[in-house]
C-alpha cells in the first residue's frame, strides 16, 4: 500500500506545473491512482510556484501535500519554506545551481544536482526540470526507457512531438548526475 | 375599399395601458410590420420590465419576458440558439438606457442581429412618474419634484447619437408617433429595422419618441403637443446611423 | 470504456458539457474557473456551438434564459462574486421554471474575497439563490470524475424538472487534476413543448414568463413548483456512506473537505475509533433521512467544511438537534488539514488515546 506525496516547488517559468504533471501521467500508465494540484493565482506570474502530486496504489484522499515524501527544491524561497515540511525519512532534490545553502534537516535524505547549470551547459535551459525528473527516478526507482516515454507521449501533445527526444536527453542527463 | 382590420400579429385582447399613450400606436406598426413580412411564426419578442411588461400578452408570435434591462442579452441566446428566428425586443427608457445600458451598448458592439425597439417617453410610467435617464432637463418628475437638475443629477442620454460611435451598430433612427406623418415615418423605420433582421444585415436600434400623458400631467392632446415643443428639440429624428445601405453595396 | 485521462477538474466540467449535449456557453472571466471558459472558446467553434463572452455575469445567465427559452442545453459558469451577480437570473430562470447548468467554483468571501478554494456559498446554493421561494439542484462534485459525472447528470436532472441545476465545487476541485473517464450514454432530452421556438401559425404562442400579477395566481404557481420540490426531496438525493456500519461518531463533509476528511477517518480507524462519514453528493436535496438514520447509532456529528457553519445547520435540522455538534473548519482560502480533522475525532472520542 505505497503512497508517495510529492511537493515541487520554484519559479514560475521553471516548469513547476509540468514536471509535476509529467510523475501524475507516469503513474497513470502505471495504473497507479494520482492527483495533481497547482498553486493557483497571481504568484503564478512570476513568483513562486508550487504543484502536489499524489501517487498512489490505493485512492487518493485529500490532493494537498502538506507534508511530502519528495520535495523539490528549484530556488531558495522554496527550500526555506518547505524544508521543514518533509516528513522524516523523506527525500529532498535541491537544484544547486540556483540554491547556495545546504539542506538543515539531518533525518531527511538530500540529493544536490546543480540542474540549471546542466541544463545550459547542454543547450536546453529549459528543461532543469526534467533533469531533476530524471534524478528522482533513478533515486526511487522507475527509470525505465519504456515507461517514460510512455508518459511523455501523454504530456506532450502531438504538434510538439519535436520536443520528446530532448525531453528524454534531459532526463537521461538527470538520471547520470 | 379599405377595411380597419387588426394585424394578426396583435392578440385580440384589450391592451392596459393609459387613455392617450402611444405605446397602443408602436404595438400596431409593430405587429403590421409583422404580418407585412410574414414572419410571426418565426418571431420571438422579448418584453422588458416597465409598462410594455405585459407586452407577451399583446402579441401572438412567442414571446419572452425579460428581467428588468436584460432583455437584449436574452435576446442575444435566442438569437444564438436559433438564428433562422426573428427576434426583437420592446424595452422603454429605463430598461434600455438606465438598469440595461450595458446590455445594449454590448448587444450593439457584437452586431448581434436583432431588432430593438425602444420607447422614449423621458419618465418611469409604470412605478408612477419618476425621472428616467432621458427626462429632460428641468423636467418635474416625481422623483426631480424641483425639475430635473443638470448639476446634480446629470444629463439625459442620447441613445442614438451614443449608439451611432458603437461600430457594431448598423442602423439606428429616431422617429416619433405624434402625429399621422410621424407614425407613417415609424411604421417605415420599424419595417426597416426588421427587414434588416431577415435579410442579416445586423443590430438595428429604432428609438420611438412617446408620450406619458398620465405621469407627465397632460392631456392626451397636450402631451402631444409636448413631443414637438420640448422632445424633439432635445430629441432630434432622423437617421443616425445606416450601414445597411453600404452592405448591399458590398 | 474510454480510456483516462489526466484533466483538470474545470476542463473536465466543460467537456462533459459538451458530451451532454450542451452547445451554448455565456461566462466572464474569473479566477479560478476561468479553464471552462477557455475550454469552451476552443472547442465550441469547432463543433457548431456558440460560446460568447458576455460584458458582465448579469448578461450571462440572461443569454443563458434566452437559450433555455428555446429549450436547448446551456450553460454558464462563474467564482463566488459572480455567482452573486447571477442571483437575478437564478431566481428569473426558476421563476419561469427553465432548466439551466451554472457551476460555481467557489472562493474565499465575503466582498472580492480571496481567490482561494472555499465552500462558503452554501446557504447561498441551498437556500437563497435569490429572491423569491424556489429551489435549485445542488450538486457537490468530490473528485475530477465527479466534475464530469454530475455535469453530465445535472443536465439531464435539470430537463426533467425544468429547474436549474447548480455545481457547486470549490477551487481545488477546479484546479487540480485526477484521471477521468468520459464514457456516457446520454438520455435524450425531453420534449420542450413549451418553448419559444416560433409558432410556425401551427399553434398558440409560448410565453416565457414569471409574472404573475394576481396574488391567487402567483401562489398557485408557487405551489406547483413545491409539489416538484417534494417529488425530488424524496427521488433524487444521492450521498456517500463511508465507513458509517457501525460509526460512533459521524463526519458530514462535501466536495475537498471529505477529501481530508478521509485521510483523518483512516487515522482514527488505526486507533480504533469508530467514525465514519455522509457525504452529501446533493446538498439540495439534503440526504436528510440518511443522517436521521445514523443519528441512532452516532452520538456526535462532526462537520467539517470550508465556512463558518453553513451545513451544520443542516446537519442538525435532519438529526433534530439529538447528538453533540462539532465544527471543523477553516475559511477565507483555507483548508482544514487531516491533522486538525483527526485532532476533532480524537477529542468527539473522549481525548487523545
Amino acid at each position: 500500500m505505497a503512497t508517495t506525496q510529492y511537493l515541487f516547488a520554484g519559479f514560475g517559468g521553471q516548469g513547476i506545473l509540468f514536471s509535476g504533471k509529467f510523475l501524475a501521467y507516469k503513474g497513470l500508465t502505471e495504473d497507479k491512482q494520482v492527483s495533481w494540484l497547482p498553486s493557483y493565482g497571481p504568484e503564478m506570474r512570476g513568483g513562486t510556484a508550487s504543484c502536489s502530486v499524489i501517487v498512489s496504489d490505493t485512492p487518493v484522499g485529500s490532493p494537498i501535500v502538506s507534508k511530502p515524501d519528495v520535495l523539490v527544491a528549484m530556488n531558495l524561497p522554496s527550500l526555506d519554506k518547505y524544508e521543514d515540511s518533509v516528513k522524516a525519512g523523506g527525500v529532498i532534490f535541491v537544484d544547486s545551481s540556483l540554491i547556495e545553502r545546504k539542506v538543515n534537516r539531518t533525518d531527511v535524505t538530500v540529493h544536490y544536482i546543480p540542474a540549471t547549470k546542466l541544463a545550459s551547459d547542454n543547450q536546453m535551459p529549459t528543461l532543469a526540470n526534467m533533469i531533476i525528473v530524471g534524478k528522482i527516478l533513478k533515486e526511487l526507482g522507475g527509470y525505465s526507457e519504456e515507461s517514460v516515454n510512455a508518459a511523455l507521449k501523454k504530456v506532450i501533445s502531438a504538434k510538439r512531438a519535436d520536443m520528446l527526444e530532448i525531453n528524454l536527453k534531459a532526463m537521461q542527463i538527470g538520471a547520470n548526475n | 375599399m379599405v377595411v380597419f382590420e387588426k394585424p394578426h400579429a396583435l392578440a385580440d385582447v384589450p391592451l392596459h395601458y393609459c387613455p392617450g399613450c402611444t405605446h397602443g400606436i408602436v404595438h400596431r406598426l409593430v405587429a403590421e410590420v409583422i404580418d407585412e413580412l410574414g414572419i410571426e411564426g418565426k418571431t420571438i419578442g422579448i418584453a422588458p420590465v416597465g409598462c410594455s411588461v405585459m407586452a407577451y400578452n399583446y402579441f401572438n408570435c412567442d414571446m419572452i419576458e425579460a428581467a428588468h434591462g436584460r432583455a437584449p442579452a436574452v435576446a442575444t441566446g435566442v438569437k444564438r440558439a436559433n438564428p433562422e428566428n426573428i427576434v426583437f425586443t420592446y424595452q422603454g427608457d429605463g430598461d434600455l438606457a438606465s438598469i440595461g445600458m450595458a446590455e445594449t451598448v454590448h448587444s450593439a458592439a457584437r452586431n448581434e442581429n436583432i431588432t430593438i425597439i425602444f420607447i422614449n417617453n423621458a419618465i418611469y410610467g409604470m412605478t408612477g412618474g419618476q425621472m428616467a435617464p432621458t427626462s429632460l432637463p428641468g423636467q418635474i418628475t416625481q422623483t426631480s419634484p424641483y425639475g430635473r437638475d443638470t448639476d446634480h443629477c446629470g444629463f439625459p442620454i442620447k441613445v442614438c447619437e451614443m449608439l451611432s460611435q458603437v461600430d457594431g451598430a448598423q442602423y439606428l433612427e429616431r422617429v416619433a408617433v405624434n402625429n399621422v406623418k410621424n407614425v407613417k415615418n415609424a411604421k417605415k423605420a420599424i419595417k426597416k429595422a426588421f427587414q434588416n433582421q431577415v435579410e442579416g444585415k445586423g443590430f438595428s436600434l429604432i428609438e420611438v419618441i412617446s408620450t406619458c400623458p398620465t405621469n407627465w400631467g397632460l392631456t392626451p392632446k397636450k402631451a402631444l403637443e409636448w413631443v414637438d415643443e420640448k422632445m424633439i428639440p432635445y430629441y432630434p429624428l432622423g437617421v443616425y446611423k445606416d450601414n445597411t445601405a453600404k452592405k448591399e453595396a458590398e | 470504456m474510454a480510456d483516462k485521462v489526466l484533466m483538470k477538474g474545470n476542463e473536465a466540467i466543460a467537456e462533459a458539457a459538451i458530451i451532454a449535449g450542451c452547445r451554448h456557453y455565456f461566462g466572464y472571466p474569473i479566477t479560478p474557473q476561468t479553464e471552462i471558459a477557455a475550454y469552451m472558446a476552443k472547442r465550441m467553434p469547432k463543433i457548431g456551438g456558440c460560446f460568447l463572452q458576455a460584458e458582465s455575469e448579469i448578461a450571462a445567465i440572461n443569454m443563458v434564459y434566452g437559450v433555455a427559452s428555446t429549450g436547448l442545453r446551456v450553460m454558464t459558469s462563474s467564482s463566488s462574486p459572480g455567482i452573486s451577480l447571477k442571483g437575478e437570473g437564478l431566481s428569473y430562470l426558476a421563476g419561469a421554471d427553465l432548466p439551466s447548468l451554472i457551476v460555481n467554483v467557489q472562493r474565499g468571501g465575503p466582498g472580492l474575497g480571496g481567490i482561494q478554494p472555499s465552500q462558503s456559498d452554501y446557504f447561498q446554493a441551498t437556500k437563497a439563490g435569490g429572491h423569491g421561494d424556489f429551489r435549485m439542484l445542488v450538486l457537490a462534485p468530490a473528485s475530477v470524475q465527479e466534475m464530469a459525472d454530475l455535469t453530465v447528470k445535472g443536465f439531464e436532472l435539470a430537463d426533467k424538472y425544468r429547474m436549474t441545476s447548480m455545481i457547486l465545487a470549490d477551487g481545488t476541485m477546479g484546479q487540480m487534476m485526477e484521471p477521468v473517464a468520459l464514457d456516457y450514454d446520454v438520455k435524450p432530452m425531453p420534449e420542450k413543448p413549451w418553448a419559444t421556438t416560433g409558432t410556425k401559425m401551427e399553434r398558440e404562442h409560448n410565453i416565457v414568463n414569471s409574472l404573475f400579477l394576481q396574488p391567487d395566481a402567483l401562489e398557485k404557481s408557487n405551489l406547483e413548483r413545491y409539489d416538484r420540490y417534494s417529488y425530488i426531496e424524496e427521488n433524487e438525493v444521492m450521498y456517500e456512506e463511508y465507513m458509517m456500519d457501525d460509526a460512533e461518531i459521524c463526519i458530514a463533509a462535501f466536495g475537498i473537505a471529505s477529501r481530508v476528511a478521509k485521510n483523518a477517518i483512516v487515522e482514527a480507524r488505526k486507533q480504533g475509533i469508530k467514525v465514519g462519514m455522509i457525504r452529501p453528493i446533493t446538498l439540495w436535496p439534503f440526504p436528510t433521512k440518511v443522517f436521521e438514520k445514523a443519528a441512532e447509532k452516532a452520538h456526535t456529528f462532526i462537520s467539517v467544511e470550508l465556512s463558518m457553519g453553513q451545513m451544520l445547520e443542516d446537519v442538525k435540522l435532519a438529526t433534530k438537534c439529538k447528538g453533540e455538534y462539532v465544527l471543523c473548519n477553516r475559511v477565507g482560502g483555507m483548508i482544514p488539514s487531516p491533522e486538525e480533522v483527526l485532532a476533532a475525532i480524537e477529542k468527539a472520542n473522549g481525548g487523545a488515546k
